[in-house]
């Protein structure tokens, strides 16, 4: 076990798109054991995913079952290669990042979410997430896709119903 | 090291200030931190801090030029201070309803006696004239428990006044 480095802006990095992983082998289990222990160490992180230690592979994990109130979740969940299949509702809530330190913004999510994930043996499963947890997973795939939440930040008096369109690639100009 | 300077420019607004204040910032050498602007009854105000080496006399020649072709009032205040300073808030406590006298004193009041710190706030009238709704959003940090802020507001109970606490989870991820 070791703990790994997190790449904070403006590293350029960040931006990159991460590939699939196609082998679910020790090294890689080897690897989010790593990521988890880097998350834990990160203040009150709930997510973290594999490029922001510098790995540009789809892999992320998710864990928001110790909030302060508890919110609907699924535990402790290690996504490689994961796939939101489906988009619903829209939601305004403030997050932070541990590749964004001193700062937090907010950001408009969907509100419900259908997801397809591979765990760390390769396994296909499948979920339907709401509200903090949807929101998490969506930071991290935005990871995936080299983009950060600050990307996608917009004022609090933002008119929710003025959006009809969750735009994947930021922005959000519905 | 250099010194943190807040400018506050208040006046009619018109497209356009921003643009016109900050080039002429940028001109004379200055550095923006943090910023918030926001359009009040019609009127443009703008906080600013504003660092450079030179001294607040110096700040002060710079936009009183551009202020004054503006129509604006210009304030400038040395402050102790920098960057990297948020606190984040963990509560959110909502107003709504009839325009009573000394509701937001009462609200903050009550809020202030738990210990609560008040990081954001914004209000407004909606509603119409001869019916104004009032609306108020704070966003704070509390150490106490949601129950406890509860309690603390509860005991307001204002006519035709709501007030909601909740508690806001940034995620961090
Ligand atoms: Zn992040």
């Amino acid at each position: 076990m070791a703990l790994l480095e997190i790449l904070t802006v403006p590293d350029p990095r960040l931006k990159d798109a991460s590939v699939a992983v196609e082998r679910f082998d020790q090294e890689l289990r080897s690897f989010i054991a790593d990521l988890e222990e880097t998350r834990q160490a990160g203040p009150g992180a709930v997510g973290i995913a594999a490029p922001q230690v510098g790995r540009f592979q789809r892999i992320a994990i998710v864990d928001v079952s110790k909030t302060r109130k508890p919110v609907a979740n699924h535990g402790h969940l290690v996504l490689v290669n994961p796939e939101i299949t489906h988009w619903d509702g829209f939601e305004l809530g403030r997050e932070g990042c541990l590749s964004v330190p001193h700062y937090t913004g907010n950001v408009i999510r969907a509100e419900r979410i259908r997801l397809r994930a591979q765990d760390a043996q390769g396994e296909v499963r499948e979920f339907e997430m709401e509200g903090f947890e949807a929101r998490a997973v969506q930071h991290e795939v935005d990871h995936l896709d080299g983009l950060l939440f600050i990307d996608r930040v917009v004022s609090r008096r933002t008119d929710l119903f003025q959006r009809k369109v969750y735009q994947k690639g930021g922005g959000g100009k519905g | 090291m250099a010194n943190w300077n807040m400018l506050t420019l208040v006046g009619e607004d018109r497209p356009g200030i921003v643009a016109r204040v900050t080039e002429a910032l940028y001109r004379a050498g200055w550095n923006l931190g943090e910023a918030s602007m926001m359009r009040l009854g019609g009127n443009f105000t703008i906080m600013l801090m504003v660092s450079g080496e030179a001294t607040r006399s110096d700040l002060e020649e710079v936009v009183q030029p551009v202020a004054q072709s503006l129509g604006l009032q210009l304030h400038v205040d040395s402050i102790e201070g920098g960057l990297h300073r948020h606190m984040v808030p963990n509560i959110q406590v909502r107003v709504s309803g009839a325009d009573r006298a000394g509701i937001v004193a009462k609200v903050t009041g009550a809020l202030a006696s738990t210990g609560f710190n008040i990081l954001e706030l914004e209000s407004d009238v909606a509603g119409s004239a001869q019916q104004p709704v009032y609306i108020m959003c704070i966003q704070g940090y509390a150490e106490t428990t949601v129950e406890a802020l509860e309690e603390a507001v509860g005991s307001i109970g204002e006519e035709g006044v709501q007030v909601s606490v909740s508690p806001i989870e940034t995620l961090i991820g």
